[in-house]
């Protein structure tokens, strides 16, 4: 059948994409099955349970509430994103395998997308603050406990990481930083 | 050593990078993908079905409906606790002529995309013919009401009686008796990803399916009989899983239809259920009402406990058969020795969505029940209601215990426990002594705070049997493949750490398989708390066995007896001096020069299940304003045996709790008057998040290895779930014991904890209900 399509351009984890979707496709299976990067997951489809969060244009949201026509010209970072070029995990990512920060890992991509947004905004959370930060994911394995003591790790090591580089870009005058800087 | 060591996860550098490979994430080339027309009716005759339109629009392949399903198709089977009576109320892949709750698969749509499939569905036209709905167990009973299974006769589908010396007896010389309704609602799993399957047909006509988990082999042979295709042609494999507690990976309609289109079309079918089918179409758990007599004296001793139970067992006979009413019978005692019992459940249909098991099948429900009744007593007496704990409590001397009652074909006997030890622990860890003094203390700054327990016992490692195989490679890497299933309870990191310490080697060169039906031999699966305890058993005399022939292929080489062998480190040592002889991958090479086979089959069997124990305790805070509870202090102990990863048991456990304390606080699968189900969504079925689990602290401990396996183990999956609901229950009414207020219904809801405190505090006990 001769469809509606709009072709789409987004730059996604650094690489730019285009995509020819139907105006009602949504923003998460844009990501899944046209990019396809499965990393992404959909778990409600309604806009609560935040597995499919990813980072739009620098702020959380949740994929499945954004049509991928919204996302025309739009950078996006999802789970896929959140690892260096070279593989080398991100403190967030580390610190989830560390604290058993997760059981079935359905969850976790969302998770971890609003977790590293939230640790932008606020780099020394206390764990009232983190529970918040993380309240619009739902999980279903761990109970919350673990994946708390993940973030707060998380939030440890990135500040070590951050006074880290301001030294050694003080000694050699550069700006370091991640390939996607999330 | 790698038992008892809290390492990392070999589950996780896949998932944390979004490397994992749930069944949404495969996409196969010509894939088309379905969805099902399901009743919007709780009852109804359908009285036709117009499918024209939905088959004119282009892009659509396939439309079916019960009339075009083959006509001798058997429905779908029980898989535990069959029983021939209820084979008149199994499931059809697809209604015929009536449906009988909301959501029952109607019409199966494929078309080449989900979009295009969905708009299929909304031109489907089904005409129907409403009938009275059933909508809870005592209209069900009532003879005026339409049966809705007619070749059994009665809603009351099936009656479990047991019975443990006489009730009735005990009850005439019991000073006090006590009478009383219980109720707990119906709510369920409800993993974060839902159902999905992929099935395709290769040129040799052998049909894969993608999805199947929790019993693939068991089911892998359900859908060859439906199919009448031999087992071997078809091959079930297990993706990464989004979760399990119960629900998932149960045989559904679904697991027939789609490999069913797939054959019929040639094509793969992909079939993701939305998170608003998932909620009416798979399994609902838990919805009982206990009416219950207890009989006791004026030091607490109960003498006699009576419980006739209702089942809302949904409008047909799933998988577990009557696994969830038959299991409450068997651990509603709990911990306690008390010398006459008797049980009698019926199980009833309504038009409500079928049932199965919820992480502590039987066990949340009755462990509410029996501990709140415990705490009643306790009031009743004016005691301190762990001091009714202990005087009830089963003693370490009399183990092994009978409790006299069945479950699963087996009486249940618990083989080891210091029930005891638990409670004094509990009570240490939250300073109940001096709970009194806190309390009124906290009065006086306007705060209601209360402590509450409940004690428990579980049950772990079901049989008959699990299988492990295991092989060497020549860099010494070890493949163990098992028969359990991996639903994200860290079961590859489990085994691979019993394999580790029994072989010697780090527990990261070990790569679990599971899943597979072309490659693991055979399998029960991962249900009933059985991973650890059968699986990991098979894992560990399997590696026993390999061990044996690695060390023969040592003794060779060094000349020395294999007795005084032994493997460490990835080395071969000499027990009487701890000398390295050399590295195992030399003897591994060695092995395989000689032909050795170094590869090894194991089987293990069990015939009883091990118990493990524990107790929950909670201490909160009553918001007198608007009845919210907040948990300030929540103690978990629990005496599993032997922890083969703390921090997987820990994990268990607190997630476990989160679940428990939606099921006594947040959630419910609610029905309205017309048998439509007004929770459906996330909006308003309510999965705790952060804001509501509390910090919780754990107390493991391995006082009580079983006997009836090699490791001494006994599950940990479901001890976090099954009794939050009394102990927080407990501790409500504990903060408002002056306030006329008795829990006896879940979820506790805050208007039920404001309404009291607003009628205020009552004079005496006696004017308190």
């Amino acid at each position: 059948m001769q469809r509606n399509l709009k072709k789409i351009a987004m730059t996604v984890n650094g690489k730019a994409y285009t995509a020819s979707v139907e105006p009602r496709m949504l923003l998460s299976d844009v990501i899944r099955d046209e990019l396809g990067l499965t990393g992404t997951h959909v778990g409600c489809e309604h806009g609560i349970c935040g597995a499919c969060t990813v980072i739009l244009d620098g702020r959380p949201v949740r994929s499945c509430l954004v049509f991928g026509v919204q996302a025309d010209q739009s950078d996006v970072i999802t789970v896929e994103g959140l690892a260096d070029s070279n593989g080398e995990l991100h403190p967030l990512q580390e610190a989830f395998w560390e604290k058993h920060g997760l059981q079935c890992g359905f969850c976790t991509p969302g998770v971890l997308m609003s977790a590293c947004h939230f640790l932008q905004q606020n780099p020394n959370p206390s764990r009232e603050e983190i529970r918040e930060g993380i309240s619009g994911n739902l999980c279903r394995c761990t109970g919350y406990q673990n994946i708390v003591d993940a973030v707060e790790l998380a939030a440890e090591t990135l500040n070590k990481n951050k006074s880290s580089d301001t030294e050694s870009a003080k000694e050699q005058g550069v700006h370091s930083g991640r390939a996607v800087n999330v | 050593m790698s038992i008892g060591m809290s390492v990392k996860r070999i589950e996780d550098p896949r998932l944390i990078t979004g490397n994992g490979q749930y069944v949404g994430d495969i996409k196969l080339p010509e894939q088309c993908e379905a969805v099902i027309v399901r009743s919007p009716h709780a009852h109804a005759n359908i009285l036709r079905i117009d499918t024209e339109k939905a088959r004119n629009l282009p892009d659509v392949l396939m439309v079916v409906t019960g009339e075009d399903l083959p006509k001798d198709l058997s429905p779908i089977p029980m898989r535990l606790a069959p029983n021939e009576a209820l084979t008149k109320a199994l499931q059809y892949p697809l209604a015929k002529g009536k449906v009988r709750y909301v959501g029952e698969p109607v019409v199966l749509i494929v078309a080449s995309s989900r979009y295009t499939a969905e708009d299929a569905a909304d031109l489907i036209e089904v005409i129907y013919k409403p009938l009275p709905p059933i909508t809870d167990v005592q209209s069900a009973i009532h003879p005026d009401t339409a049966v809705l299974h007619p070749e059994i006769g009665s809603n009351d589908l099936f009656l479990i009686h047991s019975k443990r010396g006489s009730v009735e007896e005990q009850l005439k010389s019991c000073p006090y008796i006590l009478e009383e309704d219980l109720y707990v609602q119906r709510h369920s799993g409800i993993p974060l990803e839902t159902r999905g399957l992929l099935a395709f047909v290769d040129k040799k006509n052998r049909l894969t399916v993608f999805g199947p988990t929790k019993v693939v082999h068991f089911n892998h042979n359900i859908l060859a009989t439906l199919l009448k295709k031999e087992p071997k042609d078809i091959r079930f494999i297990e993706t990464d899983v989004g979760g399990g507690f119960g629900p998932r990976g149960e045989f559904y309609p679904e697991d027939y239809l789609i490999p069913y289109a797939a054959l019929q079309l040639g094509r793969p079918v992909k079939w993701i259920e939305d998170r608003l089918e998932h909620m009416k179409a798979t399994n609902h758990s838990r919805e009982q009402k206990h009416h219950v007599v207890v009989g006791f004296d004026e030091s607490g001793r109960i003498h006699a406990l009576k419980d006739e139970i209702f089942v809302d067992t949904g409008a047909f006979i799933r998988t577990h058969g009557v696994t969830v009413p038959v299991l409450t019978q068997g651990l509603l005692p709990g911990p306690y020795d008390i010398q006459a019992l008797e049980f009698i459940t019926h199980v009833v249909a309504t038009n409500k969505t079928p049932t199965g098991t919820y992480r502590g099948p039987g066990r949340f429900e009755g462990t509410f029940v029996r501990e709140r009744i415990i705490d009643m007593v306790a009031k009743k007496l004016n005691l301190d209601p762990t001091v009714v704990r202990e005087r009830n409590l089963i003693k370490p001397e009399q183990m092994p215990y009978t409790n006299g009652i069945s479950a699963l074909g087996q009486v249940v006997e618990y083989d080891s426990g210091d029930y005891p030890f638990i409670l004094d622990a509990a009570r240490r860890a939250m300073d109940w002594d001096h709970f009194t003094e806190r309390k009124m203390q906290a009065e006086q700054e306007g705060k209601l705070l209360g402590l509450g327990f409940a004690m428990f016992v579980e049950k772990s490692g079901l049989g008959p049997w699990e299988f492990c195989e295991v092989e060497m490679k020549e860099n010494g890497e070890l493949i163990c493949k098992t028969g359990l299933a991996d639903v994200g309870q860290g079961v590859k990191t489990a085994l691979a750490q019993i394999c580790a310490d029994q072989l010697g080697i780090p527990y990261s060169k070990v790569t679990v398989i599971h899943g597979d039906t072309d490659t693991v031999e055979k399998g029960n699966g991962s249900f009933a708390t059985r991973g650890t305890v059968v699986g990991g058993s098979a894992a560990w005399y399997a590696s026993a066995a390999l061990k044996k022939k690695l060390l023969e292929g040592a003794a060779a080489h060094y000349h020395i007896p294999r007795e005084e062998l032994d493997i460490q480190n990835q080395k071969i040592i000499q027990i009487s001096n701890s000398i390295e002889l050399g590295p195992l991958e030399d003897i591994v090479v060695k092995c395989k020069d000689q032909g050795i086979d170094l590869h090894e089959k194991y089987t293990f069997s069990i015939d009883h299940m091990s118990y493990p124990s524990g107790i929950h305790a909670a201490e909160i805070e009553i918001d007198s304003e608007t009845g919210k509870v907040k948990i300030e202090k929540y103690y978990i102990a629990y005496d599993i045996g032997r922890a083969i990863n703390p921090l997987l048991v820990r994990g268990q456990l607190v997630g476990g709790m989160a679940q428990g304390l939606g099921g006594a606080l947040y959630e419910e699968l609610r029905y309205d008057d017309t048998g439509q189900l007004i929770t459906g969504s996330f909006m308003d079925y309510l999965i705790p998040s952060s804001m509501e689990v509390p910090e919780i602290n754990i107390e493991i401990f391995e006082n009580s290895p079983s006997p009836l396996n090699p490791l001494g183990v006994k599950g940990a999956g479901e001890g976090g779930t099954v009794a939050v609901a009394p102990a927080i229950a407990n501790a409500i009414t504990n903060a408002l014991d002056k306030y006329p207020i008795n829990i006896t219904s879940l979820p506790i809801r805050p208007e039920l904890i404001r309404d009291a405190i607003k009628k205020g505090p009552v004079r005496n006990e006696e004017e308190q209900t």
